[in-house]
């Protein structure tokens, strides 16, 4: 057969199963990214379906994924909102990132896998999911509730960490020396703060440049500007994924929202092909002797996120309910943790560390919402009582 | 007075919400999106919304008109009582007023007749002391406080000019 032709049959079979495994998240009410990766296990090395020829393809556009997810991750902030959440909920936010990337940081230690290993899992078991998490909150209807903002600015503090941490493990797997690796933070650092001091000042510049009537010129002008931006700042080894993300920083406002509706099929496309593409590269034989590590390491994980997000609820002086409320909604891990996982495992870390990180992101992606529902009556029963 | 609490919601919006005399917490939630949300509070969990109704524009609108405008007639009508010899009307911008898609300031009503435009109501939405450059529409209807014969003054003004 000729070659584009098997590229569409796979690619097309690939995209239909994950249309059918999506209707299938949205019947139980879960989030589909456990699903796509379930699928990705499927069509990878050992899986039942080993796809042939479009791994390759698969591949740039799971980078290409990556790069989407971080720029509408980015265009739902504007500067101010980060600042203010970085001034005002410093400690809760502090607090999130030592009780939570501690977990996986100890687990890789134990394990013996080594400061480079440990570093990753650390991220791996920190960020929420802040898209799952977002969903939870409109799908129970938490939005207007008062420990809300609490919750939404620790996602917040947790993305801004992410500009840090993403160069940080970027240097770190590419094995470079302390000097070097000291230039490539100091880098990260000053284009984080610059990106944030121009979006503040200098934002409707860039807006006016951006944007235009037709929908069209905005969706290429957009995409184009940060994958220029992802490219130089993974060339100055700061993490293509940091770029992208400060790109959408930058653009606020209406035109946010405009580029954020555009971007959205196309980052959901690419987005279900990262999710297989991690599953592709983890071979299924692995998770199972790992999963019970994962377990223990996601009920671990689901405690010090509870007593997070009861820390954080309880300086914003929430009730007891509030509170547990606050924990259960940081429960869901997603595509940070997987972009992480990614990321360690392309820079060749512990063979294991993919397949620990997939049935981690498996177990808490698929339990967090339903956590959430499930708990939901006990709480508010609890509060009637008291 | 009503203490309407302000909160940033990142990524969503922004939340305002208060406690009413009765005890009971309610809110708005304006979406980026503009939709809007009403929200109850729970009375024996005050962090939970237990209620919340989602409104479009139209439907937001909607509510504000039945909340608002006839709230705005109710206080003229009470300043109204209060003050002899002062009165309230809502005169409608007609069809052909000359005064239709031009700036308040052009019509000069305070110099020519002493009246004040304290408010105009359009599509459902009251704008609460316009300026001289707000801009009337047909259709729009304007809420004047004046004397009995200065106000029949404006009305004449509105429609014929």
């Amino acid at each position: 057969m000729h070659e584009t032709a098997v590229l569409f049959l796979e690619f097309g079979a690939v995209l239909l199963g994950l249309g059918v495994l999506g209707a299938l998240a949205l019947r139980i009410g879960i989030s589909p990214i456990p699903l796509y990766l379930i699928a990705g296990l499927a069509f990878g090395t050992g899986g039942v379906l080993p796809l042939a020829t479009s791994e390759e393809f698969i591949s740039v556009g799971a980078e290409l994924g990556v790069v989407l997810l971080l720029l509408t991750l980015g265009l739902e902030y504007n500067a101010d909102e980060l600042v203010t959440s970085l001034t005002s909920n410093a400690r809760a936010g502090l607090v999130d990132l030592v009780l939570n990337a501690a977990p996986g940081a100890i687990c890789a230690l134990l394990l013996g896998w080594g400061p480079v290993a440990a570093v990753a899992m650390a991220g791996v078991t920190y960020a929420t999911s802040s898209g799952i998490t977002a969903k939870v909150l409109s799908d129970l209807g938490w939005i207007g509730n008062r420990e809300t903002p609490t919750v939404l600015s620790l996602l917040v503090f947790e993305d801004l960490t992410m500009a840090i941490y993403l160069p940080v493990l970027t240097t770190v797997l590419a094995g470079l020396s302390l000097a070097s690796g000291a230039i490539s933070v100091g880098i990260a650092l000053v284009t984080v703060t610059v990106v944030l001091v121009v979006a503040l000042r200098f934002g409707r510049f860039i807006e006016a440049f951006v944007s235009s009537p037709s929908s069209e010129v905005l969706l290429l002008k957009v995409v184009g500007l940060a994958l220029l931006v992802a490219g130089l700042a993974q060339q100055l080894q700061v993490s293509a994924a940091v770029g992208a993300f400060l790109v959408g920083i930058a653009l606020s406002g209406e035109l946010a929202e405009g580029a954020q509706a555009l971007l959205a099929p196309l980052r959901d496309l690419f987005a279900a092909v990262f999710f297989v593409f991690f599953g592709l590269q983890t071979d299924p034989a692995k998770i199972l002797p790992v999963a019970g590590l994962a377990a223990l390491l996601a009920l671990v994980s689901m405690v010090t996120k509870l007593l997070t997000g009861a820390y954080a609820a309880r300086r914003a002086g929430i009730g007891r309910a509030g509170r547990a409320r606050a924990g259960i909604a940081l429960i869901p891990r997603g595509e940070f943790n997987i972009v992480i996982a990614g990321l360690a495992v392309g820079a060749g870390a512990h063979p294991d560390l993919g397949a620990l990180a997939a049935a981690y992101v498996l177990i808490l992606a698929a339990f967090g919402p339903l956590a959430a529902k499930l708990v939901q009556p006990f709480i508010t029963a609890i509060a009637k009582r008291a | 007075m009503v203490e309407v609490e302000q909160t940033a919601l990142p990524g969503i919006g922004l939340r305002h919400d208060f406690t009413t005399r009765a005890g009971q917490r309610v809110g708005v939630v304006s979406h980026r999106t503009g939709r809007r949300d009403l929200v109850i509070y729970d009375e024996d969990d005050p962090d939970r919304a237990c209620q919340t109704v989602k409104l479009n524009d139209e439907e937001a609108d909607a509510l504000v008109e039945l909340l608002g405008a006839p709230r705005i007639v109710q206080r003229l009508n009470q300043l109204h009582q209060q003050v002899e010899g002062l009165v309230s009307v809502q005169l409608p911008i007609p069809p052909g007023s000359p005064y239709a898609g031009r700036p308040m300031g052009e019509a000069r009503v305070r110099t020519r007749t002493g009246a004040s435009i304290v408010a105009v109501v359009r599509g459902g939405r009251v704008f609460a002391s316009p300026g001289p450059d707000f801009v009337f529409h047909e259709g729009d209807v304007v809420v004047v406080v004046g004397s009995e014969d200065s106000t029949a003054e404006v009305a004449d003004i509105l429609a014929n000019g």
